[in-house]
C-alpha cells in the first residue's frame, strides 16, 4: 500500500509471507542516487516468553485499519524528518521462533534522520498499530501477549 | 452499527463481528454498558475496561468519543505487533 501518495518510496505491506531484506533494501535505494543512509530494523520471534518456552505464535491484526494506521505513522514520520523512502512490511498468521515478524527500513540523505525515524517508526508502530500476539507455550497452551509499558514509554519519549 | 472484536475481546464475547444496535448510547463506553447489559459474554469480555481500547471506523479513538454516525465501531486489547 502506497503511504501518503508518495509514489513507490514509502509503502507499508502487511502479508502472511516472509521476506527478503536485502532485496527489500535493494528495490528501496535501486536509481536513488539522492539516497546516503539506510537504516534497516528486523523484528524476530523469541522462543521465550515470561510464561517459559514457546513453540509459535498467532499474528492476528484488523485488516483495513492496520494498513491505514502504518501508513499514517509513516507519514508522522516524514513530517518530523526529511526522508528519502520507508518500507515497512509487518507479517501476520503463524510465525515460529526465529522468524522474521517485521521490516522496518528509513533512507535518507544523511544518517541521523534514518537512524532516527527507523526507531520513531517501530516505537509507534507497537504502540499504535493493531497487531495482536498470541504465544503458543510447549503445552500447546496459547496465551495473549500482554502489552508493555515499556513500549509505551518508549513512544512518549517521541510526544512533542 | 457494526461493531468488531479483536484478540482475547474476540474469544471472550464468541464472536468476531455483529451488528448492534446501540440503543441511547451516546459513547463507545455507553455502547459497552449496552453490550454489557445484554449477556454475561459481554460483561466478561467488558469486565476491565481499563483493558479495552476502541477505533471508530478504524481510528483509535477514547472511550468517551462520540459514536454518533459511526459505521463500525471495534474493540480489542492494547496492540502487541512489532
Amino acid at each position: 500500500m502506497d503511504a501518503a501518495g508518495s509514489g513507490a518510496a514509502f509503502t507499508v505491506s502487511v502479508q502472511t509471507a516472509d521476506f527478503d531484506i536485502g532485496a527489500e533494501i535493494a528495490g528501496l535505494t535501486e536509481g536513488r542516487g539522492d539516497i546516503g543512509a539506510v537504516v534497516s530494523f528486523t523484528g524476530l520471534v523469541r522462543d521465550i516468553a515470561p510464561e517459559g518456552e514457546i513453540r509459535g505464535m498467532e499474528l492476528e491484526h484488523y485488516p483495513g485499519m492496520t494498513e491505514k494506521a502504518l501508513a499514517g505513522i509513516v507519514a508522522e514520520a516524514r513530517a518530523r524528518w526529511t526522508l528519502s523512502g520507508v518500507r515497512v512490511i509487518h507479517r501476520v498468521g503463524p510465525l515460529a521462533p526465529g522468524d522474521r515478524i517485521v521490516l522496518v527500513l528509513a533512507a535518507s540523505r544523511h544518517r541521523a534522520a534514518a537512524f532516527e525515524a527507523a526507531a520513531f517508526l517501530m516505537d509507534f508502530l507497537k504502540t499504535r498499530a493493531p497487531f495482536w500476539k498470541k504465544e503458543t507455550g510447549r503445552d500447546g497452551q496459547g496465551a495473549w501477549v500482554d502489552a508493555r509499558e515499556s513500549d509505551d514509554l518508549a513512544a512518549a519519549r517521541w510526544a512533542r | 452499527m457494526q461493531i468488531r472484536y479483536f484478540a482475547w475481546l474476540r474469544e471472550r464475547v464468541g464472536a468476531a463481528a455483529e451488528e448492534v444496535d446501540p440503543g441511547e448510547a451516546a459513547t463507545a463506553a455507553e455502547l459497552i454498558e449496552v453490550l454489557r447489559a445484554r449477556d454475561p459474554r459481554y460483561a466478561a469480555a467488558f469486565e476491565d475496561i481499563s483493558a479495552v481500547r476502541v477505533a471508530i471506523d478504524q481510528e483509535m479513538a477514547a472511550l468517551e468519543t462520540p459514536i454518533r454516525g459511526a459505521r463500525e465501531i471495534a474493540f480489542f486489547p492494547p496492540v502487541t505487533g512489532g
